[in-house]
């Protein structure tokens, strides 16, 4: 079997806990406005591996993880490829490394199911708080993050919910509020990440002469998101 | 032997005989707590680094040098005692009789001294030129000896930065033991060593160590002497912890008024101090504030520290630098740390008196650190740009637990071995030099064997790495042979007298070469052999240029095909410069650092077949080029570290710049998260690794607008500087190196 590799970066410090290998899979069904890597959507683009040549790779950077830190799978959606994902995973916790997913959630499958029994953490990106936000600025459902997330807490898989914090589209208290909510009732939930917007990005849309929808919001500035992480 | 001022220190074999170690394992507290305990600067620290400050910003706007002595040559008597402000001074002793002013020491060399005045408005008076006229400098030495190719080799910048014009520097006298056993003890065991001699054949061997002995019994009096200008008797052993500093001070500065080496360390104290503060301390006499205060001021009169330079050293080494290098940690050889409370109270300098490049503060890391000073070390890193991280590991092991690093990476047993600096060739120059059989197309000047260019359309691995290999062969008995010639001169017209008098009579002495250009060339023959390289020609036949088609495997990127190419050419260089005897039997070493040099190396080098462009600098020390790390930070640092220590004694220096963002998203996550890195670094047995934590942003603005930005620090290869010193071509070069971001 191979998976669809958009790019592998060899030190994550920022995607799960402690030092971890990430992996960018290729393909994506979401087409959110605020996306940074629109070259990882094209399901057919990236690089073919098998689940054996990313976990040799893997190995080679095992004396950096220390206790917390393994590989983080990205995308794109990995879920896209939860089979590839799946075995990779498994290949993974045979050589005792820590697991994390990166993932929108949109997509409860089998395969899904069984890529999670392999996960040790998921980051779960809610996107929005609401169908809305949703609906306008991903075309993907809500509900279905929320089924997913429901799951997760089922399971008792340990969970950081992550947002990227668009000025005029999620930076207000209410939404605050909701992923604050959020976080409470699901117990699976133990961290909740804000990332600032950024537009380093608008160069890959230049190249691949795409519009980037959100080209017109200005990058929130650091007190504002001091200020919001402050209300988490 | 017993002696009052050792009261309460355990016994053991150092009191019969110097052995500074043996007085440390007896006797030290290691600490495995955090930082919790440290105390703030005093209030007269800060009133005195605020006078510093002044100084420091007066100098800058002198241009670098507020102010020189011309006439007066610098030696551990010449100058009257000279304060920042006395009263307030708990550590006492400048170089000259004012702050900042320098001195010259044209011992290394007359015409250094003359042009170094002259570069910023001075003339060397004529009584000094007078005092020279009839002396023999250690430069009019080599200038004697030197062969037609060995003028030659250095003319066309194949070797480099040779210590032929001034003092060679790369020895660290133990400076511990004159607090430990006092002057009057130290001569005495000279004077038997000497007398020991009058068992042996009077041969060229001996009486050389003859002669030595008896500058080194004269210069530990006018060590004496000095410390009686500033109203200390440093005969006897110090009595108290303000004293071991003050002895050890002093005779640090004894030495950097005799001796103005490039590097300067100053060895391994703070752990040999905590002994005399613990001691201090359970008798109620000195408080922890205390106690900082007298690190505080001792480091205050280390970044003091100043040589009159010239420009074109300045090119070489930029930020006027003196590598005051301490290490700090490490472990024992019985498994406890060497880490005292000590350890964190000289880093803490770096908050008590702000961030500063000197002393060049060097953490011996090992795995089994305490976990508390690790993450303190992680913090001063991301807080301060200011330290560099070496593998206590690696080098333990061959060196022992009481070894030192001089300049940047080169480690040694403190005062049983000392080192003949090299500088470095540039290997990429040879390369291109063996490429077209002989010639140098960057000088014009034909150099080493003569055979024909190498010829066709394209170049052929096999053909070109035969070549090379002819090249280095030639290269490195040339090398050795003017490293021969550099230090026989040096020893016989420029003897380090103090600092040899701090070590043992009987030394090791190790011969340091190193390499420039590492990553270029590994890169140009990973294009050679897995691209295609055409060659462009001159007239004559030369080539000039190389136009490269197609990838190829490119070093730091964890990828073997290429790794393993600069890997091997380190291993061969080596080898090949094994087998050319060295000077006074020391041992070959072979470095992988370049200091800021690597711009001078690369303006100095044609087009090479890796695609870098004629007058390009190289990366840093054994950094892989810029920009071309294309899977990470991590699998830049793996590719480094296959570079094998055992080729390489004399050290492999990397330089690491990460974004905070990328790091971790807060100061907690981006400590932990720094000690993994640095923890996973070594466990693959690299050997060096500078840390800066800042974003290219920062360069630029202090780039645009220094005034801003004067206390800007950054490690750079294998020491640190203030960016503002930094030639405006070197801060180019600094901003344009790959920054590990957030992706």
């Amino acid at each position: 079997m191979t998976g669809r590799v958009h790019s592998l970066q060899s030190l994550g410090a920022v995607d799960g806990p402690g030092i971890r290998y990430v992996v960018f899979m290729q393909g994506c069904p979401l087409r959110c406005a605020c996306c940074h890597n629109p070259d990882t959507w094209d399901f057919d683009g990236g690089v073919e591996y098998t689940p054996d040549e990313i976990a040799e790779k893997v190995m080679k950077y095992r004396d950096y993880f220390g206790n917390d830190g393994g590989i983080t799978v990205s995308g794109g959606e990995p879920l896209i490829q939860a089979e590839f994902v799946c075995e990779l995973f498994d290949l993974c916790h045979r050589n005792g490394i820590n697991t994390c997913l990166d993932t929108s959630g949109c997509i409860l499958n089998d395969e899904v199911m069984r890529l999670l029994e392999v996960t040790d953490r998921v980051l779960l990106d809610v996107k929005y708080t609401d169908c809305d936000g949703y609906d306008k600025y991903v075309g993907a459902s809500y509900e279905r993050v929320i089924s997913f997330l429901e799951y997760l807490d089922k399971k008792g898989i340990p969970t950081t919910l992550r947002q990227v914090t668009i000025p005029t589209l999620n930076d207000d208290e209410e939404n605050l509020k909701r992923l604050s909510a959020i976080a409470k009732k699901y117990n699976c939930v133990d961290k909740v990440e804000l990332l600032p917007f950024r537009k380093i990005c608008q160069m890959k849309y230049d190249k691949m002469r795409i519009e980037f929808p959100l080209a017109h919001i200005p990058e929130p500035d650091k007190t504002t998101m001091e200020k919001l992480n402050g209300l988490i | 032997m017993r002696h009052k001022n050792w009261n309460g220190f355990q016994e053991g074999i150092w009191q019969d005989e110097i052995n500074v170690r043996d007085f440390i394992q007896k006797n030290y507290t290691e600490y495995t707590g955090d930082a919790g305990f440290l105390a703030k600067a005093t209030e007269r620290t800060s009133t005195l680094m605020k006078k510093v400050e002044a100084l420091f910003a007066l100098e800058r706007q002198f241009g670098g040098v507020l102010d020189i002595d011309t006439a007066t040559v610098s030696s551990l008597t010449s100058f009257s005692p000279g304060y920042i402000d006395q009263p307030n001074e708990i550590i006492v002793g400048l170089q000259t009789n004012r702050p900042l002013k320098r001195a010259v020491c044209p011992f290394g060399g007359i015409r250094m001294a003359r042009q170094a005045c002259e570069a910023y408005g001075y003339k060397l008076s004529e009584k000094v030129e007078e005092e020279f006229r009839y002396r023999t400098t250690h430069n009019d030495g080599v200038f004697r000896a030197y062969t037609d190719e060995m003028r030659q080799a250095r003319k066309c910048h194949v070797i480099t930065g040779l210590p032929d014009a001034y003092g060679r520097g790369r020895i660290i006298g133990d400076y511990r033991r004159v607090a430990l056993y006092g002057i009057d003890r130290l001569i005495e065991e000279k004077k038997k060593d000497k007398q020991a001699l009058s068992d042996l054949p009077f041969n060229t061997v001996n009486i050389r160590i003859d002669e030595e002995l008896f500058k080194q019994i004269s210069f530990l009096g006018k060590l004496k002497e000095m410390a009686a200008m500033y109203g200390f008797d440093i005969s006897e052993p110090a009595s108290n912890a303000r004293e071991a500093v003050q002895w050890t001070y002093f005779a640090y500065l004894g030495a950097i008024k005799e001796q103005n080496g490039a590097a300067m360390s100053l060895g391994r104290v703070a752990t040999f101090f905590d002994i005399y503060f613990e001691r201090d301390i359970k008798a109620g006499i000195l408080t922890e504030e205390g106690a900082q205060e007298i690190f505080d001021d001792f480091v205050i009169k280390l970044r003091m520290a100043r040589h009159l330079r010239t420009p074109e050293y300045n090119e070489l080494f930029g930020g006027d630098p003196m590598w005051i290098t301490e290490a700090v940690g490490g472990m024992g050889e019985d498994g406890r740390t060497l880490v005292t409370k000590s350890s964190f109270r000289i880093l803490n300098t770096l908050y008590t008196l702000g961030s500063s490049p000197e002393p060049n503060l060097t953490v011996l890391w090992s795995n089994a650190l305490p976990e508390g000073f690790k993450k303190f070390c992680a913090k001063v890193s991301a807080d301060t740009d200011s330290i560099q991280y070496e593998n206590d590991d690696i080098m333990r092991p061959i060196y022992g637990d009481d070894y030192a690093i001089a300049c940047c990476v080169s480690a040694m047993k403190l005062g049983k071995q000392m080192q003949f600096f090299g500088a470095r060739c540039n290997l990429a120059k040879l390369l291109l030099i063996a490429i077209n059989g002989g010639y140098d197309h960057t000088s014009g000047m034909k150099i080493g064997p003569q055979m024909e260019p190498l010829q066709g359309d394209k170049l052929d691995f096999e053909e070109v790495d035969k070549r090379f290999g002819i090249y280095m062969e030639w290269l490195s008995r040339l090398y050795v042979n003017t490293m021969n010639v550099i230090h026989y001169m040096h020893d016989k017209y420029c003897y380090e007298k103090t600092q040899m008098a701090l070590h043992d009579t009987s030394v090791e002495r190790l011969m340091a070469f190193g390499i420039a250009g590492l990553s270029v060339v590994a890169d140009s023959l990973s294009a050679i052999k897995y691209a295609s390289v055409k060659p462009v020609r001159d007239s004559n036949g030369y080539i000039t240029e190389y136009i490269t088609e197609g990838d190829f495997p490119k070093f730091g990127n964890d990828d073997d095909r290429v790794d393993l190419i600069a890997k091997d050419v380190t291993h061969r260089f080596i080898t090949e410069l094994r087998k050319t005897p060295t000077y006074r039997g020391a041992i070959h070493t072979l470095s992988v650092l370049t200091i800021t040099s690597n711009v001078m190396y690369g303006k100095n080098t044609g087009a090479t077949p890796d695609g870098r462009k004629a007058s390009e600098p190289f990366a840093p020390g054994a950094n892989p080029m810029h920009n071309r790390e294309e899977n990470g930070a991590l699998a830049s640092l793996n590719s480094v570290a296959k570079i094998s220590y055992d080729d390489c004694r004399d050290g492999v220096s990397n330089t690491f710049s990460i974004t905070p963002d990328a790091l971790g998203s807060d100061s907690e996550e981006r400590i932990t998260n720094l000690v993994s890195i640095l923890d996973g670094y070594f466990k693959k047995n690299a050997h060096h690794i500078n840390i800066n934590v800042l974003n290219r942003d920062t360069l630029i603005k202090a780039y645009e607008d220094p005034d801003s930005y004067p206390n800007l620090t950054i490690r750079v290869s294998g020491y640190a500087v203030n960016f503002n010193k930094l030639s405006r071509e070197q801060q180019r070069e600094v901003i344009s190196r790959t920054f590990h971001e957030r992706v």
